[in-house]
């Protein structure tokens, strides 16, 4: 082993001590992996775009790294996106990126993968190119730059990203790395060109090689076609998925940072996928069908993560943890182990009921804690609309069971702005908010303890996503999400115990760009490439974020917004996304669409199967259910 | 005496440690943090405080500044005495910890204290520092010759800036010792929540004395031995504790 303690950092003491949080730059934590990079083939760094302390709490790129890592012939690095102050003496003093533990340039690695995990990191992701002087563009790289692969969520539609990225993964990371990374070393072998390397990378089941594709447009600005440019390269890109999540990579040993970072525990993935199927939820779709690891996994996981890290807290990691066959067990297990240690156990997602709230109650202070419910939209019909199966009795009934175990504080999230939605449906939202502050004060004094309730809402916008049923949706104008989040805030100053009751609302102009950028084509690169050159980075940090400079650049590169946002889309419409095979078809999501617009609901996938597609992988939900 | 059952039994120790090298840059918030989790890493009974949010039972006598390096550090932690496995001594808990620890962060002694011993935040009273010169910023030899002459001073006036105000202040009397040491310079300050005399600032009077610019980063600071007061003699932290005797 090389030792760590005297190693050169990449960044000088008079850098260091001059930056906010210098310990984000040093690498070097508990159980980072050290190897010593001229004794391997293949030297890859695993990016995520955004700072430390974000990037670092990803579980995606911590099993990634774990993978990759037990391998003798490969070393995974990690690289996040340098802070503002760090930026800018970076390009003053033109020092090159580099991956925490070996402190070395990108510019020297086989590999730089990104996660994209959301639209507004996109200008980090060509400040990360740009830093690493590797070329933003994918036509401008030299032989011997990285590959620069992109990965995550936001690569469903890979179209506004396509020319920085030379090639896109679509799907889980677990599944064909390792065919990429050994095709690569026989590539390096026999010194073939690089163009020659993502021609044969591009037939890798997955692999999306978006400069072997080439798009054409309708005179409304809608795509006529989308085609490969050579023979033998796939004309759809098939998602890839872990089909046995019990005997997969996961780390058992991760990195434990030096500084606090946003998810500072450990976290234990219970499961992937989600079988609610609502209809504005991307990763409700893009991850079918819905797969749980074994109790025995979790349970071995759980102690021995603790156990390697020190950590003093574990999160459950799910999209819907209530859904978990043995959550039960699980958590008894848990509580058991982790009382006596002073571990705190965290469980997000958890649907408010009798089970989950004594649970809570074992694991929290009840007294500091507030409970979230996630109803989406107000009224019953609009909650039909999106498919969200809770209605007003059983978040009632959750609440009131809640009062009576003591907690006092109550959060709602809900969307504004959906398909369909009338004033009547946002009103709604007050009124449900005030029925749950009237549950609370209904109660026997007994239990009120002559305190007041606190009910807190707060609204998002709604984004159509590719790949769901609500995709066809449009978006509303700008000025009209705020007259929205207007209403809905007169409604609740309305209401009788207003003083009990809080509204909040997610900023308008973001929502609008994340719209351009989600459904966006290969038209919109060239924006995101021109509005990093004017100076924006860290646009998903609201104090950094310059909306008017997009508006600029869209301009300027003559495209419309409103095409978009706000343009009703047609069913027959080729997207720019429809290339990729998520296995979930575009019938299915059509039919949902259809439905949406009755307010005709969808069983979950346990209750009955509604003939998504994604049970080509035979596997998960879509078998048992069938048992 | 053995307690069984779910009973506690605190034992006061003090562990001495170094921060070398590139763990320089961690805060003294997250070198806390860092403790807390080594302990759990290999599985040491600290104990926690009682009460709605139990934290550990653990102080540090003196925060490092960020950027700079020791070798005299101290924490005190209390461990659960019947958890300590009879028979086994503070120094093999030493590899226990080390052996879960980063290199840059390693624990050099760990002893029990004295029941008597006041924790080691209030009672530091000293520390040893060695200044060394970043190369590129001034000539060491002017440092080094004018070392005596300097500290032969009676009144060292430096201007003391707080948020709100800034105030003249002769540090001369928290300033022990001052003298060349080889390549470096070595000084002795007063440390400790009443009095505390800041090695930065002996150097900023250093380069006013000179005539020089103050410039911060020219000087990298090194901590040698943090001190208590016994009656009047400077001691080591260690002093009021033994080795962890096997049971």
């Amino acid at each position: 082993m090389i030792s760590n303690t005297m190693r050169e950092l990449a960044l000088t003491d008079e850098i260091l001590m001059q930056i906010e949080k210098p310990a984000r730059y040093i690498g070097g934590e508990v159980n980072s992996v050290v190897k010593n990079p001229d004794k391997v083939d293949i030297r890859f760094a695993m990016c995520f775009p955004d700072v430390y302390e974000i990037g670092m709490s990803h579980l995606g790129m911590k099993i990634i790294y774990d993978m990759l890592n037990r391998r003798d012939d490969i070393y995974c690095e990690r690289v996040f996106s340098p802070w503002i102050d760090l930026h800018k003496k970076m390009k003053e003093e033109n020092i090159p990126l580099f991956a925490l533990e070996s402190q070395d340039p990108l510019f020297l690695f086989d590999f730089l993968a990104i996660t994209i995990q959301y639209e507004m990191c996109y200008t980090n992701i060509l400040q990360i190119l740009d830093l690493a002087q590797i070329g933003i563009f994918s036509k401008d790289r030299k032989e011997d730059a990285p590959i620069v692969i992109g990965g995550g969520p936001c690569t469903y539609n890979p179209e506004p990203l396509a020319d920085f990225f030379d090639i896109f993964y679509i799907g889980e990371g677990e599944t064909v790395y390792f065919e990429l990374m050994d095709l690569y070393k026989e590539h390096k072998k026999n010194k073939t060109s690089r163009k020659e390397f993502l021609k044969a990378a591009a037939k890798i089941e997955g692999m999306y090689v978006p400069s072997l594709y080439d798009v054409s447009y309708k005179e409304d600005g809608t795509i006529d076609s989308f085609w490969p440019i050579e023979e033998g390269i796939p004309t759809t890109i098939k998602k890839q998925v872990e089909m046995n999540l019990g005997d997969t990579y996961y780390p058992k040993n991760p990195v434990v940072p030096f500084m606090k970072v946003t998810q500072d525990r450990v976290v234990l993935e219970i499961q992937r996928g989600c079988i609610r199927g609502c209809r504005f939820c991307q990763a409700g779709m893009i991850y079918r069908p819905t797969r749980e690891r074994p109790l025995s996994m979790l349970k071995e996981y759980a102690l021995d993560m603790l156990k390697n890290t020190g950590y003093d807290e574990i999160s459950l990691s799910s999209l819907s943890s209530s859904d978990y066959s043995k959550l039960k067990e699980l958590t008894e297990f848990l509580v058991e182990h982790c009382g006596e240690k002073k571990i705190n156990i965290a469980l997000p997602s958890l649907r408010i009921d009798a089970f989950s709230l004594d649970v809570m109650s074992k694991v929290q202070d009840v007294k500091k804690s507030s409970l979230t419910f996630a109803p989406e939209a107000g009224s019953q019909r609009m909650r039909n609309v999106i498919n969200k199966g809770l209605t007003e009795e059983i978040i009632l009934s959750g609440a009131e069971e809640a009062f009576k175990g003591g907690w006092k504080k109550v959060k709602l999230y809900f969307m504004l702005g959906l398909p369909t939605e009338t004033e009547e449906d946002m009103a709604a939202i007050a009124k449900l908010c005030e029925k749950i502050a009237m549950t609370y004060y209904k109660m026997d004094a007994e239990y009120r303890n002559k305190t007041r309730v606190s009910v807190g809402a707060s609204a998002s916008f709604f984004i159509p996503k590719p790949f769901t049923p609500l995709q066809w949706a449009p978006m509303c104008e700008l000025e009209d999400y705020s007259k929205k989040a207007y209403f809905v805030n007169d409604q609740m100053k309305a209401q009788h115990n207003r003083k009990s009751l809080s509204f909040k609302w997610h900023d308008a102009k973001t929502t609008v760009l994340e719209g351009i950028l989600a459904r966006g084509d290969r038209k919109v690169a060239k924006v995101i490439y021109d509005v990093y050159k004017k100076g924006c980075i860290y646009d998903a940090w609201t104090e950094f974020f310059d909306f008017d400079k997009w508006m600029e650049a869209m301009d300027e590169n003559g495209l419309s917004i409103a095409f978009y946002t706000i343009r009703q889309r047609s069913l027959d419409e080729v997207f720019p996304w429809d290339f990729i095979d998520i296995g979930v078809t575009k019938n299915f999501l059509k039919r949902e669409w259809e439905k949406a617009m009755k307010g005709e609901a969808t069983p979950n996938c346990k209750q009955k199967c509604s003939g998504c597609g994604a049970n080509i992988w035979k596997g998960g939900v879509c078998i048992e259910n069938k048992n | 005496m053995q307690i069984y059952g779910r009973e506690e039994s605190a034992l006061k120790t003090r562990i001495k440690f170094q921060k070398i090298g590139y763990v320089r840059f961690i805060g003294h918030l997250d070198v806390q943090r860092y403790f807390q989790q080594a302990f759990k890493r290999a599985d040491i009974p600290v104990l926690y405080s009682k009460g709605f949010s139990p934290h550990p039972l653990l102080s540090f006598a003196s925060p490092l500044g960020i950027g700079m390096t020791s070798e005299g550090e101290y924490a005190d932690v209390e461990l659960d005495e019947t958890q300590v496995t009879s028979g086994e001594k503070l120094e093999n808990l030493i590899d226990r910890l080390n052996a879960v620890m980063n290199e840059g962060i390693t624990v050099l002694d760990w002893r029990k204290l004295d029941d008597t011993a006041k924790n080691a935040m209030s009672t530091v009273a000293a520390a040893d520092y060695m200044i060394s010169f970043r190369p590129g910023y001034y000539h060491k030899e002017v440092f080094l010759q004018r070392c005596a002459e300097f500290f032969r001073q009676e009144e060292m006036i430096v201007l003391k800036k707080t948020k709100r105000s800034q105030k003249e202040e002769n540090i001369r009397p928290l300033l022990l010792e001052l003298r060349p040491m080889g390549e470096s310079i070595f000084i002795k300050t007063v440390s400790g929540s009443a009095n505390n005399l800041k090695p930065e600032l002996v150097m900023n009077a250093f380069c006013d004395y000179l005539g020089y610019p103050y410039e911060k980063i020219a000087f990298m600071i090194h901590r040698l031995e943090t001190y208590m007061k016994v009656e009047d003699d400077y001691v080591s932290l260690l002093y009021p504790s033994t080795e962890m005797e096997a049971k």
